[in-house]
């Protein structure tokens, strides 16, 4: 998270359009429910809050590193070759969080599984750096990249705490709901595994996406 | 034989790419309006598939796991290669997609023309490199059970692309509510799939 405490001490380079570019990846284009991006390994990983919250934080670097140096390479780039050149710079990236994520929170990198290393083809990461990186420069580059990184960390964290309170009663792993409510133990109350099987993720990402529309009309398709 | 057939119709129903493991969702998504350009791009990925899962095979069992050197001589016996795997397997995507074009450019116009924008757009389909990653995390045998598993992969997305096109085509009729018009409506209805998917789940091939 040091590049977010890096955008607070530099205040003044905030101007009305820099703020925009934080924004508006949270709601009016956001990468997920608007723009259709890193939905692929988004979704599997949702099944509890931690591994959710590992894999933005994991997300949010490599966008913000991966905007950067695309930004900084962005005119020596060969148009041809672009494609390959970005999944290096992703790949490397993607490697470095590996192995820290091994090294420190081994036992969320097992969770995650391959869904580390398709953070690589995570859409959302080479769709900025096609519409975005490529044509701006490095400061508005990271501004981008962590706007479109919290854009998707809300939604997935969002679906991982829905999808964990009512699939298994707990909370980053601690239990919310009383023991004394479950059937087992004399209660009315029982967990619905359901939310526990993939598709469930879908549907509570369907659920967001209509909610989001209806407040904000302008995003509806026709 | 019978090993293989297993793991061809497992790949393809029990861990399909996209009802069980949500892989390659975007191009599916964004690609799946209407049946002909589902059939195109599936087709496309089947056959990405069967090229790059063996091909990262051959690199997994002798360039990256532990030992896998041992064919250079004695002294490389002990190298462990395996955190350069996702750079590697990400290279021979990227480069083989761009191949596969070349070669359709070049001997299938008629393909090509069909195929066009969404080949390049393959090389980051999530489906491809998680092929590839499942691949080296189920640890195969043997390349033919690779290539089954690619090809079943393959299988997997097209008929499930197919068949959201399909049923995208038939919602355009539908008075479905205004907020969830387009993505939200495509979502539940993936969501409700993935649930019918789920049935195959109890088979123990």
């Amino acid at each position: 998270m040091a590049e977010v405490k890096e955008v607070k001490k530099s205040e003044p380079l905030f101007s009305k359009k820099n703020k925009g570019l934080i924004t508006d990846p949270l709601n009016d284009s956001n990468p997920i429910t608007v723009q259709v991006l890193g939905i692929c390994s988004a979704l599997a990983i949702t099944v509890q809050l931690k591994p959710a919250v590992v894999m933005s934080i994991s997300v949010l670097a490599v966008m913000a590193i991966g905007n950067v140096v695309i930004s900084l390479l962005r005119n020596m780039i060969p148009s041809r070759i672009r494609i390959i050149v970005q999944l290096v710079v992703v790949a490397s990236l993607v490697i470095l969080v590996n192995e820290v994520l091994q090294a420190f929170a081994y036992d969320v990198s097992k969770e995650l599984s391959v869904f580390v290393g398709l953070i690589i083809t995570n859409c959302i990461i080479m769709g900025r750096f096609e519409a975005f990186a490529l044509a701006n420069k490095p400061w508005k580059s990271l501004l981008d990249g962590i706007g479109n990184a919290f854009g998707y960390a809300w939604i997935l964290i969002a679906v991982a705490f829905f999808r964990e309170l009512l699939g298994s009663g707990t909370l980053w792993g601690i239990q919310v709901i009383p023991n004394s409510w479950y059937i087992d133990n004399g209660g009315f109350y029982s967990n619905n595994g359901f939310f526990l099987f993939p598709p469930m993720a879908l549907i509570v990402v369907g659920i967001i996406i209509w909610i989001q529309r209806n407040k904000n009309t302008k995003l509806i398709e026709d | 034989m019978q090993d293989l057939i297993n793991l061809f119709v497992k790949s393809i129903f029990v861990e399909n790419m996209i009802f069980a493991y949500f892989l390659g969702m975007c191009s599916y998504l964004a690609v799946s309006k209407t049946v002909k350009t589902a059939v195109g791009l599936g087709a496309a990925v089947i056959f990405v598939l069967i090229v790059t899962v063996p091909v990262n095979w051959l690199l997994e069992n002798y360039v990256l796991r532990e030992g896998a050197l041992a064919w250079l001589g004695p002294e490389y016996a002990a190298m462990d290669l395996s955190f350069l795997s996702f750079i590697l397997f990400i290279a021979v995507i990227a480069s083989i997609v761009q191949l596969v074009e070349m070669i359709v450019e070049k001997f299938a116009p008629a393909l090509y023309g069909a195929l066009g924008i969404f080949l390049p757009l393959i090389a980051v389909n999530c489906s491809i490199l998680g092929g590839a990653l499942f691949m080296q995390q189920k640890d195969f045998g043997t390349i033919v059970e690779a290539g089954t598993y690619g090809l079943g992969s393959g299988v997997g997305w097209f008929l499930a692309i197919v068949a959201i096109a399909a049923i995208r085509e038939k919602i355009r009729y539908s008075n479905v509510p205004p907020a969830l018009r387009g993505l939200g409506i495509t979502f539940i209805v993936t969501g409700l799939m993935g649930i019918a998917f789920m049935s195959f789940m109890g088979i123990k091939l």
